[in-house]
């Protein structure tokens, strides 16, 4: 059965990111000849005599001239039966915006930290991010090794602060700590020869061991309709009267019979018809994207959740308790309307309190009237209408929010529901 | 007992969420399709996404005056058979309007294709283009969301994009601009031959090997045509080639195969030890980071 792993890297910048990326393509075959013709000459010219591996994920003119990784930079390699999907996320501060987009989705996150500089504020905020949005797995690859002459103390040191860190700040995510060398490639892919005292796997065994099932299939229903198919041709009496359900079931699993509820208005049918391009199956599990047909001609449209009858419903919420990071240059205007995106839905939001601000350094929650971008808090969020929520934790898809301006239409925040009133 | 879902199902059920969430927040869209393969991975996907309805918007080619016939002819003969509206605008009519100047006749008219795309956004007043780029090809398409937003004049901006988390896509147009949509993003070259094989779909014939005059250039193969015609000192062989990406005839070449079915391409596709782009296009070997600065400039 072949699965697919997405991780994404992250730490502070300096920390060897690029080249840990490189070397992971580089010892597992991905490169392409043409690509590695490309490193090499601009190795080269530089005055390099070893090709530069972090060369691999630079690809913004930018981020050449400033030798630093601004975007998330997507890669694909295949190891075995398994698909990874790298997510290359920037160190700088100022770009945490695209750490936390690569952290949304991913799996597990690689953690780079430099053996000599051990913990930084950005390697602390990296993970307390990537366990915000609920990363099950962390990889902490103390890179460097070689600077420090393979030294198992200087390891222990970065393990014993982490740990302590961990502990400190209640991280929940699984850790596998690894000592390697990127530019060398030792316990990257292969073990390499300076390393003997670590028996542990290398970095390319946690990411092929990482489990990957999510368990979405065993919880709930949940079916967010994106949009409704009406084809209402004239000339095919059959479709006249045609109305499909379009969406992607976020969790749990329907079949055909099964009684359903309409959220927010509750109003209740059964599944007649799931289908694919208008081919029916018998049913429809997580992440499948499907047409559902009800029994019963509801004025059903984008916005609203399907959820199943004998299954427990997430709480119709006026009021948000979240986690939101605040993503944008502008900071957060208390007065203002903004546009809540839940699942499909959006609805009129306010920022009613801010309950705390996280402080990455110290751990402290600290009181703020306000919020800047890369800011993390706890808030109070008041809806002009309701939405069916459910808790992050229990059920990412539909946890979940963003905050849209309306001047332009540009993504402000992320937030993760905590509790809903 | 349910069937487990394969890497595929997985891809094509990510690729329809993303086109409903371009049909469900978007009220202009239009599909970019060129009669190339991944393009018609996207239409084969539209269908899925909407069937038994319309699309919820028309398909639309920029042709530079400079494709392949089989190409051309394949691309208006599937638009006939999905009963869906292809609009045409060519770089041909930009050039007669003057908003597109050459520097000399015969040069390539692929980059020119911004100026013409965005006459047609201005034209049809579209808020988003879905097009069948994906991140495997090229270090600048590796950065680029989902959902991508442009100015109006078409551009992108890599260092301010939106964030993009979860399955949460914002595909709502900023004022005077449009966004792009990549359903293929997380998509690499080997995965679409493998759904192009698993649903069937029919290709046009260049896409297998075939005889063809050519010369060899710069490491590459050049076909040889009216268009292109071989340079001094060249000598022009019939060489058996397919094309691994379609484009503009000044700057698409094939590469050496006789693989003329797709299972025979797929191992080849499998066992290639180099990218698509870097075997198959003459522009981007120019400046390393050729792609971001057409892409700045409003290039697909």
């Amino acid at each position: 059965m072949d699965t697919v792993l997405r991780f994404l890297t992250c730490g502070s910048v300096d920390d060897g990111k690029s080249t840990l990326i490189g070397r992971l393509l580089y010892d597992s075959r991905a490169l392409l000849v043409d690509t590695l013709e490309g490193i090499e000459r601009t190795s080269r010219r530089r005055g390099a005599t070893a090709p530069d591996l972090s060369l691999v994920t630079d690809g913004l003119i930018a981020e050449r001239e400033q030798g630093i990784t601004i975007d998330v930079a997507y890669r694909y390699f295949r190891s075995g039966a398994r698909t990874f999907i790298i997510a290359d996320a920037p160190g700088h501060e100022q770009y945490t915006r695209n750490m936390v987009t690569a952290a949304s989705t991913a799996q597990l996150a690689v953690l780079l930290v430099d053996v000599r500089q051990g913990l930084t504020a950005q390697t602390r905020r990296h993970a307390l991010l990537a366990d915000l949005v609920g990363i099950p797995a962390l990889a902490i690859a103390v890179n460097k090794m070689d600077l420090v002459g393979f030294d198992p103390a200087a390891f222990e040191a970065v393990v014993y602060a982490f740990e302590e860190f961990a502990e400190a700040s209640g991280l929940r995510a699984r850790r596998h700590y690894i000592p390697m060398s990127a530019l060398l490639g030792d316990m990257v892919v292969e073990r390499g020869e300076h390393l003997p005292w670590y028996l542990g796997p290398t970095l390319l065994e946690v990411l092929e061991r990482t489990p990957v099932e999510d368990g979405a299939r065993e919880k709930p229903f949940r079916f967010p309709v994106q949009w409704v198919c009406r084809p209402r041709e004239a000339t095919d009496p059959l479709l006249h009267d045609y109305r499909g359900l379009a969406g992607q079931v976020t969790s749990g699993t329907i079949a055909v019979g099964e009684e359903i509820v309409v959220l927010p208005s509750g109003r209740r049918s059964s599944v007649t018809a799931i289908e694919v391009g208008g081919v029916p199956r018998e049913r429809a599990v997580a992440g499948d994207s499907v047409m559902i047909r009800l029994a019963d001609d509801l004025d059903v449209g984008r916005g609203e959740l399907l959820v199943r009858a004998d299954e427990p419903a997430p709480a119709l919420a006026r009021t948000l308790e979240a986690d939101l990071v605040w993503l944008d240059p502008a900071p957060l205007a208390p007065r203002r309307t903004y546009l809540l995106r839940h699942g499909t839905r959006e609805v009129q939001a306010r920022i009613e309190a801010i309950a705390w601000n996280l402080d990455v350094a110290t751990l402290e929650r600290v009181p703020a009237h306000e919020l800047a971008m890369n800011d993390i808090a706890r808030v109070r969020v008041k809806l002009a209408q309701p939405i069916a929520a459910d808790l992050y934790e229990a059920l990412r898809d539909t946890g979940s929010f963003l905050l849209l301006d309306p001047a332009t239409w540009d993504t402000v925040a992320a937030g993760m529901i905590r509790g809903t009133q | 007992m349910i069937a487990p879902r394969t890497h595929l199902d997985r891809l094509e059920a990510e690729a329809i969420h993303i086109l409903r969430e371009v049909a469900g927040q978007c009220q202009n869209p239009a599909l970019l399709f060129s009669g190339g393969k991944d393009s018609i991975c996207l239409l084969r996907l539209a269908e899925k996404t909407f069937r038994p309805g319309r699309f919820p918007f028309p398909l639309l080619h920029i042709d530079t005056g400079h494709n392949y016939p089989e190409v051309i002819a394949f691309r208006d003969r599937r638009a006939a058979e999905l009963g869906e509206r292809l609009i045409v605008r060519s770089v041909e009519d930009s050039i007669a309007r003057g908003t597109v100047r050459l520097a000399r006749p015969d040069e390539s008219r692929n980059r020119h294709q911004s100026v013409t795309l965005r006459e047609a956004i201005e034209e049809f007043g579209f808020d988003c283009l879905i097009g069948g780029a994906r991140r495997d090809e090229e270090k600048a398409r590796a950065k680029e969301r989902v959902f991508s937003v442009r100015d109006e004049f078409g551009q992108w901006d890599p260092k301010n994009q939106r964030p993009e988390l979860w399955r949460l896509y914002n595909a709502k147009a900023p004022a005077g601009g449009h966004v792009r949509a990549f359903p293929l993003s997380d998509w690499t070259e080997l995965d679409v031959w493998q759904y192009i094989a698993r649903e069937g779909l029919e290709l046009p014939s260049i896409y297998f090997a075939h005889p063809r005059p050519c010369v060899r250039r710069g490491g590459l193969l050049a076909p040889v045509t009216e268009l292109t015609p071989a340079r001094e000192g060249e000598t022009v062989e019939t060489l058996w080639v397919r094309f691994r990406t379609v484009g503009d005839i000044t700057c698409t070449a094939p590469v050496a195969s006789r693989a003329r079915t797709i299972a025979e391409i797929l191992r080849e596709t499998a066992a290639t030890t180099v990218s698509e782009r870097g075997a198959t296009r003459l522009d981007d070997q120019t400046h390393e980071a050729s792609m971001e600065q057409r892409k700045r400039e409003g290039y697909f």
